[in-house]
């Protein structure tokens, strides 16, 4: 993991000094609020419904135990017990008083910890796949890239007041785990034909109002040329991104205006003057970074250990915990274990200050004492020995982390909604909670099979509805809270938008608007086949017709 | 006369800046002062300004083509970069381009929205002038320069990188 020298200390404190500074002075009087929004912003602090929002960034998931020992510190300190965690690797504190906000950070910055940039019109946290470095299918380990880029992002004199936001997400596996293709910039690691390594970058995706698939811009950068072609990306669109109207701010919208060729040949010829320039990365600086991502000293070890096999034969709930919290590891003997925040009842992404605790012992304990955030919202302990499952498990119910439904339907990607966004249409936590409730039968579910089910409160799209095998959209009509659903979205290496099946529901027939969704999904389905591949292939029409028709 | 900060110090400035009123007039400028024109009225009539008896400087609005003062940037006086709002980061790209791609040395002045903290920031990509926004104060506005003494990126003040003095000095 990489780990602060002296000058990201130094930077890191004198952005808290500056902040607790900017602080005093909006307190003062001396700050505007319209001057002071920006700067909070560009801080993680939003102002909500029932008081600031701080979000802290957890720079591409990756989280030492003694940072979310921090993390439960700070929510019994400053908050009310507990945190949530986001679609974007970060976690929100929903509860701080704004004049407290300097000292948390100044606690944060003792465990290498910030909110710089994790909101405002700037580059926000890189993400990527949580799973990386650990990962069978990997092709090249991103972390290295990651951190570099974070460096590179971070207070950015040339990019600090963009038209907009800007996220950036890498992904180094065969099989795209960070949803490169929905970020303002999406990195996906190639190899050329002699075998090199590079990205293919990927520009103009995002959610929001406007759902758009990115565009590949680059077929094949060579990971030298990595920053100088950021900066150029970065150039044109702090140039050229609309700033008149900030709903068609994004890059996406700049991408569309200049088609996606016009776009390319423009950063082209910006990156033409700024290629081999100071910014290009040498070996000894992407290995300077990569020194900080080698392995633990992991075990030899058999795979399957009898002490599992045994177990997994005997309970079915085990079995079943295994099968769908667990991850192949590359190294034989090890698995990632998946701790579910999808518990029904309690908001999705939301974590408790004892569960905090409790997931840091135990990556002490069973690991290599470090953790990582996935963007569906579930915390991961990534080198758990095989014979430590059946312990791991039941520490993990206890705690109540051991719901058995990762990648299954009640496994929702939900953003906070109506109860504590100013922003929503509709509340969302509750709506998530009927559908788990709903589809709680663990036969059922498991029989269901892997479906993506995002919800978001508004059109902002902070779930990610969009991509969601099905999707939730909470729409206002006339002051009421109202639900649209979509169905055939899909995150990963073929990305899909999905579409509106019809009219919206009120809250209340939600649940049985996805249950019909799911009997045709049942009926229909062909041996194996996922219900992603079910509503590919039959199409909307069936489902419409279920759902829509009329009572006799 | 008005102070302004220049070169990291409280300056005394006399140079006026011309905009349009409300109606999309230019008023008339003294032949005797030194003024900062907006760029289309240089570009309307530089022998006339260049005539003057005063000194002239140009302004760049944040969607000027810079392309379009390329060929007078070794001869004028002052360059300015106009900030209508704190939040439009375009003169930021501006800056940059004219120090590091246009090799433009002289003055670069930031006008307009500018304040203390966005001096570092501004410094970092080139301007070394600061005409700071009526009813902020000027000296304070100096505390902007040592907000940071460290940064990750290759900037116009230290082109080499952070990465890449990380590993020489290992
Ligand atoms: C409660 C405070 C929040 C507010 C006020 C807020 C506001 C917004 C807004 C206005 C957008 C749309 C930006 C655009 O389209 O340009 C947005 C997008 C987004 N938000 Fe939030 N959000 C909040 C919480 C969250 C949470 C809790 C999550 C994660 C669960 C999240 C994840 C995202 C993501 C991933 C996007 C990107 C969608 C895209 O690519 O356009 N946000 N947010
Ligand atoms: S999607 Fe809308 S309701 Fe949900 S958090 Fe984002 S802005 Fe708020």
């Amino acid at each position: 993991m990489y780990r602060y020298d002296e000058v990201d200390h130094r930077i890191v404190r004198e952005r808290v000094e500056q902040f607790r500074d900017q602080t005093q002075r909006f307190l003062s009087g001396a700050l505007t609020e319209d001057e002071f929004r920006p700067l909070r912003l560009m801080n993680g602090l939003y102002v909500q419904r029932h008081a600031p929002m701080l979000r802290v960034a957890i720079p591409y998931g990756h989280l030492a135990s003694r940072q979310l020992r921090k993390l439960a510190q700070i929510a019994r300190k400053y908050d009310k017990n507990y945190a949530h965690f986001t679609t974007r690797q970060n976690i929100q504190f929903n509860w701080p008083k704004l004049e407290t906000v300097p000292d948390i950070l100044a606690e944060l910055a003792e465990v290498e910890m910030h909110a710089i940039q994790t909101s405002g019109n700037c580059v926000r946290n890189t993400t990527t796949d949580a799973f990386a470095g650990v990962a069978q299918d990997e092709l090249l380990d991103p972390r290295a890239y990651c951190e570099i880029i974070r460096q590179w992002s971070t207070l950015h004199p040339e990019f600090a007041f963009l038209p907009r936001k800007f996220k950036i997400a890498v992904s180094g596996s065969v099989e795209d785990r960070a949803a490169t293709q929905v970020h303002d910039i999406g990195l996906h690691v190639v190899r050329n034909e002699a075998g090199e390594v590079g990205f293919k970058v990927i520009v103009g995706g995002g959610l929001g109002r406007t759902p758009i698939v990115g565009e590949e811009v680059k077929s094949f950068l060579p990971t030298h040329h990595l920053l100088t072609y950021l900066d150029a990306v970065l150039r044109v669109y702090n140039r050229f991104g609309r700033r008149d109207n900030k709903y068609k701010a994004r890059i996406k919208i700049l991408v569309k205006a200049m088609t996606v060729e016009a776009f390319a040949a423009k950063v082209e010829d910006e990156w033409l003057h700024l290629k081999d320039g100071p910014s290009t990365l040498r070996d000894v600086d992407v290995a300077h970074y990569a020194s900080f991502f080698t392995d633990p000293a992991y075990d030899v070890l058999p795979a399957n250990p009898a002490v599992l096999t045994e177990k997994q034969a005997a309970e079915p709930a085990f079995a079943r915990w295994l099968e769908r919290n667990t991850r192949a590891h590359k190294r034989a003997g090890y698995r990632s274990v998946v701790l579910s925040l999808k518990k029904t009842g309690v908001p999705p992404g939301d974590i408790t200050a004892d569960q905090m605790d409790a997931a840091a012992d135990w990556a002490d304990r069973f690991g290599y004492g470090e953790l990582r955030v996935a963007h569906e919202q579930n915390l991961i302990l990534p080198d758990v020995r095989e014979h430590d499952l059946y312990e791991v498990w039941q520490l993990a119910k206890a705690q109540g982390f051991a719901t058995p439904n990762v990648g299954l339907l009640t496994d929702i990607i939900c953003c906070p909604g109506g109860d504590f966004c100013s922003l929503a249409n509709a509340r969302s936590i509750p709506v998530a909670e009927a559908i788990q409730t709903r589809f709680e039968n663990l036969d059922y579910l498991f029989d269901l099979g892997e479906i993506d089910c995002n919800f978001s409160g508004c059109m902002n799209a902070c779930g990610h509805h969009h991509i969601g095998n099905i999707g939730i959209l909470g729409v206002d009509k006339n002051g009421e809270e109202w639900y649209q659903i979509t169905l055939g979205g899909s995150q990963g290496s073929h990305t899909t938008i999905g579409k509106v099946i019809g009219p919206s529901f009120a809250q209340a027939d939600v649940p049985l608007a996805f249950e019909k969704i799911m009997t045709v999904y049942l009926e229909q389905r062909a041996t194996g086949e996922r219900f992603i591949e079910t509503v590919r292939r039959i199409g909307l029409d069936p489902f419409k017709e279920r759902v829509y028709a009329k009572h006799h | 006369m008005r102070n302004i900060i220049k070169d990291g110090q409280i300056a005394q400035d006399s140079w006026q800046v011309l905009r349009a009123d409300a109606e999309g007039q230019y008023p008339a400028v003294a032949a005797d002062v030194d003024v900062i024109v907006p760029l289309s009225q240089w570009l309307a009539g530089k022998a006339t300004w260049q005539a003057r008896a005063g000194k002239t400087a140009v302004w760049l609005a944040p969607d000027d083509d810079l392309h379009l003062l390329a060929d007078d940037l070794a001869t004028l006086p002052l360059v300015a970069v106009d900030f209508p709002a704190f939040t439009d980061g375009r003169g930021y790209s501006l800056g940059r381009l004219l120090r590091e791609r246009y090799s433009y040395a002289g003055e670069l002045r930031a006008m307009g929205d500018v304040w203390v903290d966005l001096l570092h920031y501004l410094w970092q990509v080139g301007f070394n002038a600061f005409e700071i926004k009526d009813g902020k104060a000027v000296d304070g506005a100096l505390a902007g320069y040592d907000t940071f003494t460290e940064r990750y990126q290759s900037t116009h003040r230290e082109p080499v990188p952070l990465f890449r003095r990380r590993v020489t000095s290992l």
